[in-house]
């Protein structure tokens, strides 16, 4: 994943609450809840930046905590809060 | 209204950074998301255990233009979806404008129905629109068991909409079951029925709210049910929805899928036809009234400051439950449920699977007065045979001793005083 372009879906809103953000995906009706601020941010952020990597590197995410990011983006990616980017 | 003396609450901790979802929920969120709105008291049923007491419209009832300012701010607070009911919410004349309007403003409806108004041509228009979920009320999978609470002609109403929805090409229609001592055994047939009209099956907790306070001792669940119930849920998993209602079976073993919480007034609330806001669906009652969303500052102020979700967001103790086992999987179970049998709120659920409820229900205790109630003022043919038997009617007009024999039978001197 971490090579890889990805954005947030076009049918997702992202709702900022005090621990992150609530993410709704309004294709498939599920919700999802995104427990850190940092983790919306890189979220919002995907569609920005060529691929995965970079956009932790710019939101200054650790290396160290690159793998914890990459769990979290994949179980987002299952329910299609976030989906791979296709050249535009 | 206030829970304090009810609710004895920690010093104040502040919300944790990062952690367990459910200890955020705890604390409240921005907006709610799980939020019922009923938007009218009218029904044409008189189901005996109906959560509001429903049966006639009440005058102040919200017009359609505060119905859509109100799907306005709910879309400004990115609340994603409603649940919609009543009484029967498709009663209202305006009812399919306002689904059109909250689904046009990014504000998804599921609404629940008894079925009556879902012809082949409501069928056809839903299954044409997006952002639309529609639920079923059957509370037995025959007539016999259907009837008895929900009255007469009520089954073959709701499998009616269902065939009409799924000959319409509507797909996954909820159907909504409240879980009773009656239909306990018939939970595979309920899930039979499902399958065959294409539609997933909703399971959920009685409660002894509105009518339900009238006939939830003879309705509840008795304690092996309850493991029935548990079990069954446990084998049918993620596929049967039960909107979270069972968490007080939770210390049976393993947590249910979904929310182990009471989310009244932390995740959820309930607005009702006059624009009320309540902590949860299941507590329409003076006590748990947080405040109207025609004062100024509409939803969002009941929402965020209202004093008694402010409470209901501040760290809970258990109370009596803190020293059992299983209170980190129960937590205390249904506020509601607790209230309305006249329990304290801060001990066990009157279906305790530990049994402490049924300990706790035999002690003494005042079960509080309705602080709401549309019922029909005169029973209709569609009454449950049930309630004939058994209900007091408010007014006490059914009193023998004050119905006069016939019209006439008043005295030819009455009020002539010589």
């Amino acid at each position: 994943m971490l090579t890889h372009p990805w954005e947030l879906s076009a049918s997702v809103a992202l709702r900022p609450e005090p621990f992150g953000a609530l993410a709704y995906n309004f294709h498939n009706r599920k919700l999802s809840f995104l427990k850190r601020p940092e983790l919306v941010r890189v979220v919002e952020r995907l569609g920005d930046h060529p691929d995965v990597l970079s956009t932790l590197e710019a939101e200054g995410i650790p290396q160290e905590q690159h793998a914890a990011y990459v769990r979290a983006l994949s179980g987002l990616a299952a329910t299609d809060i976030i989906r791979p980017r296709t050249a535009t | 209204m206030t829970l304090t003396t009810d609710r004895p609450t920690a010093a104040a901790p502040a919300r944790p950074e990062g952690g367990a979802l459910v200890k955020q929920f705890e604390f409240g969120l921005d907006a709610p998301i799980c939020l019922t709105w009923e938007l009218t008291y009218a029904c044409n049923l008189e189901c005996a255990h109906c959560l509001s007491s429903s049966g006639r419209r009440d005058p102040r009832e919200l017009s359609t233009q505060q119905c859509k300012e109100v799907i306005d701010e709910l879309q400004r607070m990115q609340v994603f979806y409603v649940n919609i009911g009543g009484g029967e919410p498709t009663i209202r004349p305006d009812f399919w404008e306002l689904l059109e309007y909250a689904i046009a403003h990014e504000v998804g409806v599921k609404f629940s129905t008894n079925g009556a108004r879902i012809t082949p041509e409501r069928a056809a228009f839903l299954a044409a629109t997006d952002y639309v979920d529609v639920q079923i009320s059957l509370d037995g999978a025959t007539p016999e068991v259907n009837d008895y609470v929900r009255g007469p002609g009520s089954y073959d109403m709701a499998i009616r909409a269902l065939e009409n929805l799924q000959a319409a090409g509507f797909s996954d229609a909820k159907i909504s079951v409240v879980c009773t001592r009656q239909n306990i055994g018939q939970l595979d047939d309920f899930k039979r029925i499902a399958d065959e009209y294409g539609a997933t099956l909703r399971l959920t907790r009685l409660r002894p709210s509105g009518r339900g306070a009238d006939v939830w001792d003879e309705l509840h669940p008795l304690p092996e049910q309850q493991r029935e119930l548990y079990d069954w849920l446990v084998a049918h998993g993620e596929d049967v929805l039960t909107g979270d209602s069972f968490f007080h079976l939770a210390a049976f073993g393993e947590p249910l899928p979904g929310l182990n919480l009471c989310g009244a007034g932390r995740v959820v609330c309930l607005i009702d036809p006059i624009g009320d806001v309540y902590a949860c669906p299941f507590a329409i009652h003076d006590q748990f009234h947080a405040g109207n969303l025609l004062t100024e500052g509409g939803f969002g102020e009941v929402w965020r400051n209202s004093k008694l979700f402010r409470e209901l967001r501040s760290p809970q103790t258990g109370g009596a439950c803190s020293s059992c086992a299983h209170y980190d999987s129960c937590r205390g179970g249904c506020m509601a449920a607790k209230f309305f049998t006249g329990l304290p709120l801060d001990g066990p659920d009157p279906e305790c699977v530990k049994g402490y409820g049924e300990s706790a229900l035999t002690g003494e205790r005042t079960i509080p007065a309705a602080s709401q109630d549309h019922s029909k003022s005169n029973p209709t043919r569609n009454e449950p045979v049930m309630l004939q038997l058994m209900r007091r009617r408010p007014d006490g007009q059914d009193s023998p001793a004050t119905r006069p024999v016939s019209a006439c039978a008043e005295s030819p001197i009455a009020g002539f005083t010589p």
